[in-house]
């Protein structure tokens, strides 16, 4: 079976919000490493999409394999998906009443059971990596937006997940702290991340990503290379887009 | 090139006709509320200290102390009947055992409530799972100790046994009728709708007649509970259901956003709520909380229905004896009474004040 050598692989994926249908018919695989950039209008269903990956939407029909592990039903399914799958959120959801420090160590070790020592070493790592280890010790209020939202990819990644999902990660900051967090995932996927992006932002699109997914209307119109995606837009509804976004 | 940073500017100090001017008199309308407010409480406050402390009597043993006293209140009747407030009926060579469970309690509060005194966690701890046992054992008897049958006991005993009974089971059981509640299991839903409904529509006296006159009648020949117990679950239950709603208006205001994070990492349902969702819920419904609790401790004084004497219905039953038939008698039962519970309550309340100061500080988005 070839999904194995894939890390997400979703077929035939339909998805409703009571009678409204949200995703129709999707089908998409992503490699192991690749990056991929999710845009679309608002209301194309590109959230809904990632968020169905690590099962945070359930889906009515098709099927999603991430990392080997189906999102069924089954007790213990969407447990070893989150396992491998980190996420960050628009507005970072960081958690008020704990330090940064602390926001980072919750889930090592509540779930994976590390010893507190181990897991505040880890963070620290991860804070280190983001370039904000000085700010260990503050609360999410205390932080920018920008710092917020690099707190919130450390958080995910002490998980040492191989899948990051990033859902508009730059939409609710102010514009001279986008920069900061865009580099944070630029270096992120210089690691060899596999990373699924939902993004406004076209210059990272262009220089990160592997593939362009748009999206309009629940639908996946057009899957293609950067490059191929920017100069030579196949659909008039990309274009339309494109030419909307890109002034 | 920036501009240089300068120091605030100089702030003059009014000085006290000033002060007046700006804080009591600034409009004809603030001024007149000013002098009606300063009426109010010279009619109030000095008529009150002239009769509670000036006028009063002091000293004695029974009305004839008091009876020349005609506009004072009537100190040594509670003075005399001190023992009646404090234990009710208990035991009168038993009492010292109410002594040390009241001298427990008061330490263990005190431990937990100064801040900076060290070991909180394991003080807590002791107070919520050991403390109870040997206080049950203290006031009931067992282990040596001559039993004391629950209907001697009264007074503010009675009424911190009910209080304090009611507040520590209905915290936890509140938690989980919220989240249930919000349960998306619907058998789960369903049963904590009724429950809460079920407990907030009927009265407490009504559920506190029914505990200690109606379920003696549906028990099988031969089995009895205690009055006080059956008492004690009715209060628990029917603040549980108050406490639910409060807790249910804390987690109703955190984001969606929260639990999904926390789902993202991969924390199960109670860990999200144990570490994400109720120490935020629960800060934020803290008022309500204490303000639940202090309506229970007042609520306690119901149980003079069905026949036990708290705190005010001892002194209400004293103000009744012949011994201490004067005009100011009552006034004086109830004002010590009244001013007990005052203290109580206000006591939680500043304390519930202070801890949401500690809980605020440093964080909030």
């Amino acid at each position: 079976m070839s999904g194995a050598q894939n890390a997400v692989d979703i077929i035939g994926l339909n998805k409703w919000f009571k009678a409204f249908h949200v995703l129709k018919d999707i089908n998409l695989s992503v490699a192991r490493g690749e990056r991929l950039v999710i845009c679309g209008p608002s209301g194309s269903g590109k959230s809904t999409l990632i968020r169905c990956i690590n099962g945070l939407e359930p889906h009515q029909e098709g099927k999603i394999v991430v990392e080997g592990a189906a999102l069924t039903e089954e007790v213990g399914q969407v447990e070893a998906v989150r396992a491998n799958v980190g996420m960050v959120f628009q507005q970072f959801n960081l958690f008020p009443h704990l330090t940064a420090l602390e926001n980072c160590t919750l889930a090592p070790m509540w779930v994976k059971k590390m010893p507190k020592a181990a897991a505040e070493k880890l963070a620290m790592q991860y804070l280190d990596r983001v370039h904000i280890p000085d700010q260990a010790n503050k609360y999410p209020g205390q932080l920018s937006g920008g710092q917020q939202q690099r707190v919130a990819i450390a958080r995910a990644l002490t998980m040492e997940p191989r899948i990051m999902l990033f859902d508009e990660p730059t939409s609710a900051l102010d514009p001279e702290m986008i920069k900061e967090v865009l580099e944070t995932m630029v270096e992120l996927a210089e690691t060899g991340m596999t990373m699924l992006c939902v993004t406004h932002e076209m210059g990272f699109a262009r220089t990160v990503a592997n593939r362009v997914v748009f999206m309009d209307h629940g639908e996946i119109v057009e899957i293609a290379p950067p490059q191929e995606f920017f100069s030579n837009p196949k659909s008039e509804r990309t274009k339309e887009f494109l030419s909307q976004i890109i002034r | 090139m920036a501009t240089p940073s300068r120091k605030p500017p100089h702030v003059v100090l009014p000085g006290p006709v000033q002060w007046l001017h700006e804080n009591l008199f600034s409009s004809w309308g603030n001024g007149a509320l000013t002098i009606l407010a300063a009426l109010v409480i010279w009619w109030t406050v000095v008529p009150l200290f002239q009769w509670a402390i000036v006028d009063a009597a002091w000293t004695g043993t029974d009305r004839e102390a008091c009876l020349p006293h005609e506009h004072g209140a009537c100190w040594p009747f509670i003075t005399e009947r001190f023992g009646q407030i404090l234990y009710g009926f208990y035991d009168m060579a038993e009492r010292w055992r109410v002594d040390i469970a009241f001298v427990m309690l008061a330490a263990g509060l005190v431990w937990l409530t100064v801040p900076g005194l060290p070991a909180k966690r394991p003080v807590g701890a002791l107070m919520l799972l050991a403390y109870p046992v040997v206080a049950f054992v203290l006031l009931v008897g067992g282990f040596g100790l001559e039993p004391v049958p629950t209907e001697r006991w009264g007074g503010l005993l009675m009424t911190l046994v009910v209080a304090i009974a009611g507040i520590v089971a209905s915290l936890p059981l509140g938690i989980v009728l919220a989240l249930g509640r919000r349960s998306e299991l619907p058998v789960v839903k369903t049963l904590s709708v009724v429950f809460i409904e079920f407990w907030r529509g009927v009265p407490l006296i009504t559920v506190l007649f029914m505990a200690a006159n109606m379920l003696p009648l549906f028990l099988p020949d031969g089995l009895s509970v205690n009055k006080l117990l059956s008492a004690l679950i009715a209060v628990a239950l029917f603040s549980s259901a108050y406490m639910a709603e409060v807790v249910r208006g804390g987690l109703q205001a955190i984001p969606k956003g929260q639990y999904e994070a926390a789902q993202a990492m991969g924390l199960g349902y109670w860990q999200a709520m144990a570490f994400v969702i109720l120490p935020q819920a629960l800060r934020l419904s803290l008022p309500n909380i204490v303000g639940n609790f202090i309506g229970l401790l007042k609520d306690t004084s119901l149980v003079s229905i069905i026949g036990f004497f708290d705190l005010l219905g001892i002194v209400q039953s004293g103000t009744a004896n012949a011994d201490w038939s004067t005009p100011n008698t009552a006034y004086t039962g109830y004002a010590f009474a009244g001013a007990l519970f005052w203290v109580m309550c206000f006591g939680m309340s500043r304390y519930a004040k202070h801890l949401e100061g500690v809980l605020k500080a440093g964080e909030r988005r």
